[in-house]
């Protein structure tokens, strides 16, 4: 019930949010359009940054194919949409505007999600086997392969991109889901289910001799984690009513692989921060845009020299927090640290 | 571009990647990006050098000059981006190679521009009719100078002390360094021979399909990544029996059935590889020690 | 009938000839030494037994059942459980952390009942958490449960992994060389620990060990293995006198 309750109240901060922002609660009281996109852009960042580092952080594989997926839900629930919308509004007439874009948009994400979550099966399945380098290479492959085969697709526009995309994604959709999936990520980290997926992480073989199934796990984490890449598409592409394959390259893969590095591969919070750094880096340097990849791979390499770990490394809300949990759950306070 | 000359290329960039990962054990993503340099140098050398005859000797001197100084851009790079996180987690040094080739991308394209330039042709330019088999003059430099550079190679190798040097690291690093073996000194050179083959190659892509751009060598460098892994990667004879299988399949895939899967053969050779067989065609299989 | 049996087991390196038709068998809650000069195939056994390797030829049963082959969860999860020669740990995971992994395998736990928190998930993790301190009791490391396991000092994390291993509930556990590494106190309170665990759980153990005073101290029946081959089984007192044993170890005369 607790988590029900938190659930509901964040909903109505957002709902008070998104109302404040777009300036529909309070008349004159609004911020601007530009502030808004970015604050958006930032919450679609989030799902995508620690959807992937479920699987990159957390469970220890290394995939650079998430802007695949992603292309995969944003083209799928684009689809529904254009397909569906009319026959939906029609069929239910009695429904306010509200609810019935509501309605459309959930079902278009759900399906997205779905088609998302099956290739990443797909993709897992027979990629999951390969190691670390192996691995990247093939994720960076099929990532391409999805792009040049929806880029060879007609009916969602192919090389023209798909254009006149309804505008059922709002900033409070957008961080609706964002805090789904963070919630989402975090009850599956702290579970057995999440203990077996870190286990494989630290020691593959070990973890398959104390009886873990570690294939089942790495595909599940990556089916997971392919979905939520599929949602974040689709809530990209309903928001911006364009949708074009060059928004999904391996250039957006690498992107929140930078993300996921900078805040802390293996920590949640760490995700969070480094999608909005990224965002807020990006537009901080927008005069200097030419600049902008320059500047990250620059950062990429010295981090890796300087700080592997990135801002929080496997911590969240950075130790502090880490502390009072334990405290809470566990009866005795840790002793002292051993001298090894 | 017959399947030969295609596959020499990626034959001379294959090598770079199989050595790089036989010392190292790294992907050297930023390898593809040290083959455009290369052929960018080449293509400022040649504007410089170039009189009002193509000849010979200008040739030579561009192709000379683009291989030592990407021999050197190479000894950088690994002195400044990878041996500092030699140490640390495999996952570290891929990012790292992934942050250096975004690096050389970006740096190019401010540098040289995003647009296309076009190679000034340095030789003469003949045709030759060989068995009822056009081959033009710059297909038989391709072939030429790549197989005297393979040549010089694997003489390198087999023949001198460094050569034997280098088979010892990518064996067994520790060991080496026990054997008195200066492994710094064996991986930079590594990353020098690779850089310089690479250029060649640059230069002759150059001399052959004039357009180059800041972004040609992402597409060139994955498919001969997925030559040097086809043969074995690690394994040197691989790289190049890799690079003329890759080189001849997308030939034929773009005779007989259309130009637009050209690029798709690769990635298709990529995945059936690595999921039917990981360790290439002369590659062994690596047991994990438990 | 054996809980554990190999009838001609080789494995094959290429060239190299680790193990070479061997036979073995190991009765339901026997303690069994396994031990050999360096490179004799001690290791290669067990990776065997626990699926690492796939063997190049014959019959490995447990239970009956033949096992070769298969892949090492799926064996953990029928009942053999081990540890490593070299420890591996889960590092980053803490020490209670580290042994609730191993219990994964005999929970009940679904991915939706993490993500929902149903009232199944939050029992079955109580559960766990009471079982897995209640085992790192009796290992003495109930102390140290919050603590990263690679912060602990070296003895500990031997003790850590056996504990770990003890969590999938196994019948056959099977331990790599567990007092490397220790000193005559620590080798003691070994024994006495593989003694208590084996009278208290039943489970059969197989022990690869140098150290003699710990074979010889707990095991029923030990057998000698050289160059991947068996040179001889039999209580502690016989092999100790067995001259082949006796020149396997120390060389010709």
């Amino acid at each position: 019930m607790k988590g029900f309750l938190l659930a509901a109240a964040l909903v109505a901060v957002l709902l008070l949010l998104n109302g404040l922002f777009t300036g529909s609660l309070i008349s004159g009281v609004s911020i601007s359009p530009y502030y808004l996109q970015i604050l958006s852009l930032a919450g679609i960042n989030i799902i995508l940054a620690v959807s992937l580092n479920l699987i990159n952080g957390f469970t220890g594989q290394f995939s650079i194919g998430h802007a695949g997926f992603m292309a995969i839900g944003a083209y799928g629930a684009a689809y529904v949409t254009a397909t569906f919308g009319e026959r939906i509004r029609s069929a239910l007439p009695a429904l306010p505007e509200v609810a019935l874009d509501s309605l459309i948009l959930l079902l278009a994400l759900a399906v997205g999600a779905l088609m998302a979550a099956g290739a990443g099966f797909l993709v897992g399945v027979p990629s999951l086997r390969l190691r670390g380098d192996y691995l990247a290479i093939v994720t960076l492959g099929f990532g391409e392969i999805i792009r040049v085969f929806i880029l060879n697709i007609d009916a969602v526009g192919g090389a023209r991109g798909f254009s006149g995309i309804p505008k059922l994604a709002s900033f409070f959709w957008i961080y609706v889901f964002a805090a789904a999936t963070i919630a989402v990520v975090y009850r599956i980290v702290h579970s057995s289910f999440g203990r077996t997926l870190i286990a494989i992480r630290e020691d593959e073989i070990a973890a398959e001799a104390m009886g873990v199934n570690t294939t089942r796990s790495k595909v599940i984490s990556f089916v997971v984690s392919s979905a939520m890449a599929g949602v974040a598409g689709g809530l990209f592409g309903h928001y911006l009513m364009y949708l074009h394959t060059n928004s999904f390259t391996f250039i957006k893969s690498f992107e929140i692989i930078i993300m996921i590095v900078i805040g802390g591969l293996g920590s949640i919070t760490g995700s969070v921060l480094g999608a909005v750094l990224f965002i807020g880096l990006t537009e901080g340097l927008r005069e200097f845009a030419q600049y902008r990849m320059l500047v990250f791979s620059l950062l990429l390499i010295v981090l890796m020299i300087v700080r592997p770990q990135g801002i929080l490394g496997h911590r969240e809300f950075g130790g502090l927090f880490q502390r009072f949990r334990r405290r809470r759950l566990d009866t005795p306070a840790p002793p002292p640290v051993i001298q090894a | 571009m017959n399947g030969l000359s295609l596959g020499s290329i990626y034959a001379l960039i294959a090598l770079g990647y199989t050595m790089v990962y036989g010392v190292l054990r790294l992907i050297n993503f930023a390898h593809g990006d040290v083959y455009m340099v290369g052929a960018y140098t080449g293509y400022y050398l040649s504007r410089k050098l170039k009189g009002d005859e193509p000849s010979l000797l200008a040739a030579l001197l561009v192709m000379l000059g683009a291989m030592l100084a990407c021999a050197l851009l190479g000894v950088i790079i690994e002195r400044f981006a990878y041996r500092p996180v030699r140490r640390a987690s495999r996952l570290s040094l891929l990012i790292t190679a992934i942050g250096v080739s975004l690096f050389l991308e970006n740096a190019a394209q401010l540098l040289f521009g995003a647009d296309p330039k076009f190679f000034p042709s340095l030789a003469p330019r003949t045709d030759f009719i060989l068995g009822g088999v056009r081959i033009t003059s710059e297909q038989l430099t391709v072939i030429g100078v790549s197989v005297l550079l393979m040549l010089a190679l694997r003489f390198f190798i087999l023949k001198t002390r460094t050569g034997k040097a280098m088979r010892a690291v990518s064996f067994n690093q520790d060991a080496a360094k026990l054997m008195g073996i200066s492994t710094d000194r064996i991986i930079a050179i590594t990353f020098a021979l690779g850089s310089a083959l690479a250029a060649a190659a640059g230069v002759l892509i150059g001399m052959q399909i004039p357009k180059i751009d800041p972004l040609m060598g992402i597409l060139y460098g994955l498919k001969a990544f997925v030559a040097a892994v086809l043969g074995g990667i690690g394994n040197i004879p691989g790289a190049v029996v890799g690079g003329l299988l890759i080189g001849n399949s997308e030939v034929m895939v773009v005779g007989y059935l259309s130009s637009t899967y050209r690029d798709a053969i690769a990635f298709a050779i990529l995945i059936l590889v690595l999921l039917l067989r990981p360790q290439g065609i002369f590659g062994r299989v690596q047991k994990e020690k438990v | 009938m054996p809980i554990l049996s190999l009838s001609g087991v080789t494995m094959r390196f290429g060239g190299l000839v680790a193990v070479n038709a061997l036979d073995l068998a190991i009765e339901p809650g026997q303690l069994y030494g396994l031990i050999g000069p360096n490179g004799a195939g001690k290791t290669t056994v067990f990776n065997v037994i626990t699926g690492v390797y796939s063997p190049t030829s014959g019959a490995v049963r447990f239970d009956g059942e033949e096992i070769a082959g298969q892949r090492s969860g799926r064996i953990t999860r029928r009942g053999i459980a081990r540890t490593f020669q070299n420890i591996r740990l889960f590092s980053e995971m803490t020490v209670v952390e580290n042994v609730k992994v191993a219990f994964h395998c005999r929970q009940e736990a679904s991915l939706a009942s993490a993500v929902f928190r149903t009232r199944t998930h939050g029992s079955e993790e109580a559960r766990v958490d009471r079982e897995s301190r209640e085992l790192l009791k009796i290992f003495r490391l109930d102390g140290l449960a919050g603590e990263k396991a690679r912060n602990l000092p070296y003895g500990s994390q031997r003790r850590m992994e056996i504990a770990r291993a003890m969590a999938t509930s196994p019948r056959l556990l099977l331990l790599d060389e567990p007092a490397a590494g220790m000193n005559p106190n620590e080798a003691n309170e070994l024994m006495d620990l593989i003694r208590w665990v084996r009278d208290h759980f039943g489970m059969a153990v197989l022990l690869v060990e140098h150290n003699m005073k710990v074979v010889m101290g707990i095991c029923e029946t030990v057998h000698v293995l050289d160059y991947g081959s068996t040179i001889a089984i039999g209580k502690p007192a016989e092999i100790q006198r067995d001259p082949k044993v006796i020149e396997a170890y120390l060389g010709g005369a």
